[in-house]
């Protein structure tokens, strides 16, 4: 058979194999798990990695299969999936390896392994789906792949957590379940298409289009965790450090994003969308989400609680440019998708290695923390200035073009002053954290002067990752204008969105 | 070769004499005819794949005067998953029962049960169906009392009541049709059965009958107790087979004997008991206390969403679009079977090893039987109607067509059904994950943890990948006339 056919199959593949045998591993064979694990992931980006090399010269990719009269599986690379589909294996690869060192010698490996392996796979299908039958698929698999992964602690809060998570996913992927459906019936099989398609369709009755765009977009927003939609993020913290890492860079909160973005693009397309009326009242609530998300922030002292406030607010800036009519300002959203992610996660590493080797949950606690883990405080402090907006990191170019995009589209009035009261707001969650971490001396007896184990400041498998992803979070800024760059092929993407 | 249909009601017959004769083999008796069963309903499928619908007359009687069986691709469909769930249960029963003389009771009349269904699914005239309905539901009742107990012996009693009302009714309403057309051949029937007062008085009849033995809300009342009190085998076949053959003789009324004399009316009517029971079932399993009673009031809900496609399949015209939400009926019917037979077995197990199957003590009973708890999770995504399983491409189908032809009740009834469904699903999933001693740590038996492995995997993933084989097997049927 030939590569087009079974590309994308392969990189799903990829990961739900190692995944499913994992399952069947005993406890301690870690050195095989680790080892499936890490091959799975690299295989992946090495697949990845060619699939790249073809769409930017056109090949076309795409796996087909009938389950069912009128309802095709099917697994497509566009410029779109393959922004998010590298997105999600980068990161898969960092967070596998600091997962592998943050669980080390902890109970039920094999299970973590397993489900973890399936919550990327969902993933990924979600980025390659290439019409909304199989979207609605891999977005119900990555809820029930993510339930285990919240509870995996096992204790009454994980498990509540994850329960108030479920409910809302399951609750969400019902109403994007009859919206799917409803549009099917009334326009046939849609396959995801740049400029979208229903413009092109005859005869659709506005009103019911109206309608399902509100349930679609409702059932994504409580993965994006749009307000009100956004209750299930702060209680599903409880997960381990690596879960909230995933969780919130590339898998479930990104996934709704995503969502959001194929169907204003790709289904309904921007224009016709705009002409329904059905942009703004998106742009609205994302524009409410960013400044609630950010406000409730600045009260949270446990440090993932305000990480996870953060994310709510961030990623809605993914909505926002979706929702403003604009080539700029669509770069801006996509762009964001790629950014948000590196910059949380990194964030979230720093976190669970504060927690980790230092017993550290609390900003309140954090006092002189930088001398005792520079390296990790170094990868915080840049993912943190980068979600401020400050140049060269990555946030800056998303923000800078959100803001340019606002203008373009005659949108300034409002938009500008939620990017400025958001970027201020960021810098008063964010600063004070800093500061405290650089320049409070730690007080005498508390975690922050604990000695050294090793050589290093924690694990290696701990220290690295977040280092990395900050670097990447740097790179992406600095490098924003070089081929290849998240920006520059945002940028791509917007040029056959918008089809004048 | 045509005469593959009557090996698969031969075969479990004369297993089952030969179990009465050597009790002390019985279980491989049973065994070895559950295997043969299922490849010769392979095989016949494939047969009528290749071939179209099968018609055999015995002893080469004219239909009319004889006997004949006919396995057309519907028939053909259901047998393949009863034969399959059957071996896959019977399987599990050689390691169920520990006492001996219990075992020696249990395969006479399971074979009996088999042979039984597997006519009836090949009945081509209605006194035959009426003989096999009294038989399987008699046999069905046997087994269900097998646990002895007086929980056991009550429930049975009150399903044996039930039966024997509801074949009474189909009795009546079969002697009135051969009064009035002095036939009872279905092929013929067909042909002259019109719209009038004597055909709707024995439809009425019949369908009464057949409301009452597929437990469709709200005569439901005997279902939950009779299946959950019986052995697990038991309770897998009574829940996933038995109450399915009744669903089966009403589709083959409604939409090919009768169909020209029912109004879309009367099939609006059982589309609304079908979304009462989906509501009330579910909503019950959420409340039971144990799990095998969850199973049960899972399987009310269940058949209730067999009942809505009547209304749909009623409403559209025919040709692509209602072949299928056919397709997507039996999708439905034969996830369900493979799911709730994998359930039942699974809560077996698990009540084997804890002594007892409260959903609110099942605390550690993920670290104790690993297996057994993937099995209920697999066959929960099923019941919930979650990709992969078979039951999300046909609930898809399901709303799909109830958007397409205007009954938007439908709808939310699905949407609701189905959360209520995840959620008593992720509660006894909640507490198995959950802190607790758990089950005895047994050794591990494959002979029963296995059988639900398979039963759960077919439901939710060869039945979700493979289902486009389904429509493709259907799609020569030619039952379906065009709507009134």
């Amino acid at each position: 058979m030939n590569m087009e056919f079974w590309l994308p199959a392969l990189i799903v593949l990829s990961s739900l194999l190692p995944g499913l045998v994992i399952f069947l591993l005993r406890e301690e064979q870690h050195r095989f798990r680790t080892t499936l694990n890490l091959v799975g992931a690299m295989v992946k980006l090495l697949l990845v990695g060619l699939m790249i090399w073809g769409v930017f010269h056109e090949r076309v990719f795409e796996t087909r299969w009938t389950l069912a009269p009128g309802l095709d599986l099917v697994l497509h690379a566009d410029e779109l999936s393959v922004l998010f589909v590298t997105l999600s294996t980068l990161l898969w690869l960092v967070t596998t390896v600091y997962a592998i060192g943050y669980l080390e010698n902890t109970p039920h490996r094999s299970r973590f392994f397993g489900f973890f392996s399936l919550c990327v796979t969902a993933t990924v299908g979600l980025a390659l789906a290439g019409n909304l039958f199989t979207f609605v698929i891999f977005y119900e698999m990555l809820t029930l792949a993510t339930y285990p992964l919240v509870a995996h602690k096992g204790t009454p809060e994980a498990v509540r957590g994850a329960r108030i998570y479920l409910s809302y996913t399951l609750g969400g992927g019902m109403l994007l379940l009859v919206g799917a459906i409803w549009l099917q019936t009334i326009a046939g099989p849609l396959d995801f298409s740049q400029g979208g398609i229903l413009g092109d369709i005859e005869g659709l009755d506005p009103a019911a289009l109206s309608w399902i765009f509100l349930l679609l977009i409702t059932g994504l927003g409580v993965k994006a965790a749009l307000v009100p939609l956004h209750g299930w993020l702060p209680q599903a913290m409880v997960a381990p450090a690596p879960v909230s890492a995933l969780l919130h860079a590339v898998a479930v909160v990104k996934a709704g994003a995503f969502g959001i973005v194929r169907i204003v693009y790709d289904v309904y397309g921007v224009e016709f969308a705009d002409s329904l009326n059905l942009l703004l009242p998106l742009g609205v609530v994302a524009a409410v989400t960013i400044i609630y998300g950010s406000v409730r922030a600045l009260s949270q002292d446990h440090l993932k609680k305000r990480l996870a406030y953060s994310t709510i607010s961030q990623v809605s800036y993914i909505a926002l440019g979706t929702a403003i009519v604009g080539p700029v300002a669509t770069v801006g959203g996509l762009v964001h998708l790629v950014h948000q992610g590196l910059m949380k996660i990194t964030l979230f590493f720093a976190a669970g290695n504060y927690a980790e080797t230092l017993g550290i949950h609390k900003v309140s606690e954090m006092n002189g923390v930088g001398r005792r883990m520079p390296g990790t405080t170094l990868a915080f402090t840049i993912g943190a200035l980068g979600m401020i907006g400050i140049p060269p990191v990555a946030g800056f170019v998303s923000k800078w073009f959100l803001g340019v995009g606002a203008i373009e589209a005659g949108a300034a009035a409002w938009i500008m002053p939620v990017l400025i009261a958001s970027s201020l707001l960021n810098a008063a969650y964010f600063l004070p954290i800093l500061y405290r971490a650089w320049f409070r001396d730690a007080e005498p007896g508390s975690a922050a002067m604990s000695p050294r184990k090793g050589s290093l400041e924690t694990h290696a498998f701990l220290l690295w990752p977040p280092v990395a992803t900050a670097a990447l979070a740097l790179a992406a800024g600095l490098f924003a204008a070089a081929p290849y760059s998240p920006l520059e092929w945002a940028e791509i993407i917007a040029v056959r969105e918008y089809r004048e | 070769m045509n005469s593959l249909p009557v090996w698969l009601v031969v075969l479990p017959l004369a297993a089952a004499l030969l179990a009465v004769v050597m009790p002390a083999r019985s279980a491989w008796i049973g065994v070895l005819a559950g295997i043969a069963t299922f490849l010769v309903a392979i095989g016949m499928a494939w047969q009528v794949a290749e071939t179209g619908t099968l018609i055999h007359a015995l002893g080469g009687w004219d239909p009319g005067l004889g006997i004949a069986l006919r396995a057309d691709p519907l028939s053909a469909a259901l047998l393949v998953m009863s034969t399959l769930v059957a071996l896959a249960s019977g399987w599990y029963a050689t390691g169920y029962f520990t006492d001996k003389d219990q075992q020696a009771r249990f395969w006479p009349l399971w074979l009996l049960l088999l042979s039984a269904l597997h006519a009836m699914l090949l009945s081509a005239d209605l006194f035959n169906l009426y003989v096999t309905l009294e038989l399987l539901g008699l046999s069905a009742v046997a087994l269900a009392a097998l646990g002895g107990g007086r929980a056991a012996v009550a429930a049975a009693l009150r399903y044996l009541t039930v039966g024997l009302i509801g074949s009474l009714a189909f009795l009546a309403g079969v002697a009135l049709i051969y009064a009035r057309y002095g036939s009872l051949d279905m092929l013929f029937l067909a042909r002259v059965i019109g719209p009038e007062p004597a055909t709707w008085l024995a439809l009425g009849l019949m369908t009464a009958g057949l409301l009452l033995k597929s437990a469709l809300f709200p005569l439901h009342f005997w279902l939950p107790p009779a299946h959950a009190n019986a052995p697990a085998p038991v309770s897998a076949a009574l829940s996933a087979l038995v109450v399915k053959a009744a669903v089966y003789l009403m589709i083959r009324l409604w939409l090919d004997l009768f169909a020209p004399a029912v109004s879309p009316d009367l099939a609006w009517l059982l589309g609304l008991l079908g979304a009462a029971a989906v509501l009330w079932g579910s909503w019950q399993a959420l409340r039971a206390q144990r799990l095998k009673l969850l199973a049960a009031y899972s399987t009310v809900a269940q058949l209730g969403y067999l009942f809505i496609f009547f209304p749909l399949l009623m409403a559209l015209p025919a040709g692509a679009a209602r072949e299928t939400a056919f397709g997507g009926l039996v999708l439905m019917a034969l996830t369900h079977g493979f799911a709730k037979s994998a359930l039942f077995l699974a809560a077996g197990v698990i009540q084997q090893r804890a002594g007892h199957d409260r959903i609110e003590e099942l605390g550690g009973t993920a670290r104790a039987l690993p297996v057994t708890t993937f099995t209920v999770a697999l066959a929960g995504i099923a019941l919930i109607g979650l990709p992969p399983s078979g039951a999300f491409l046909a609930k898809w189908q399901l709303l799909s067509s109830a958007i397409a032809v205007g009954q938007w009740l439908w709808v939310p009834v699905v949407a609701v059904g189905s959360l209520i469904a995840a959620a008593y699903v992720f509660r006894v999933l909640g507490y198995a994950f959950g802190p607790g001693e758990g089950a005895r740590k047994a050794l591990s038996d494959g002979r029963e943890e296995l059988p639900a492995l398979l039963l759960a995997s077919v439901a939710t993933a060869v039945l979700g990948l493979g289902a486009a084989a389904v429509w493709q097997f259907l799609a020569p049927m030619a039952l379906l006339p065009g709507a009134s």
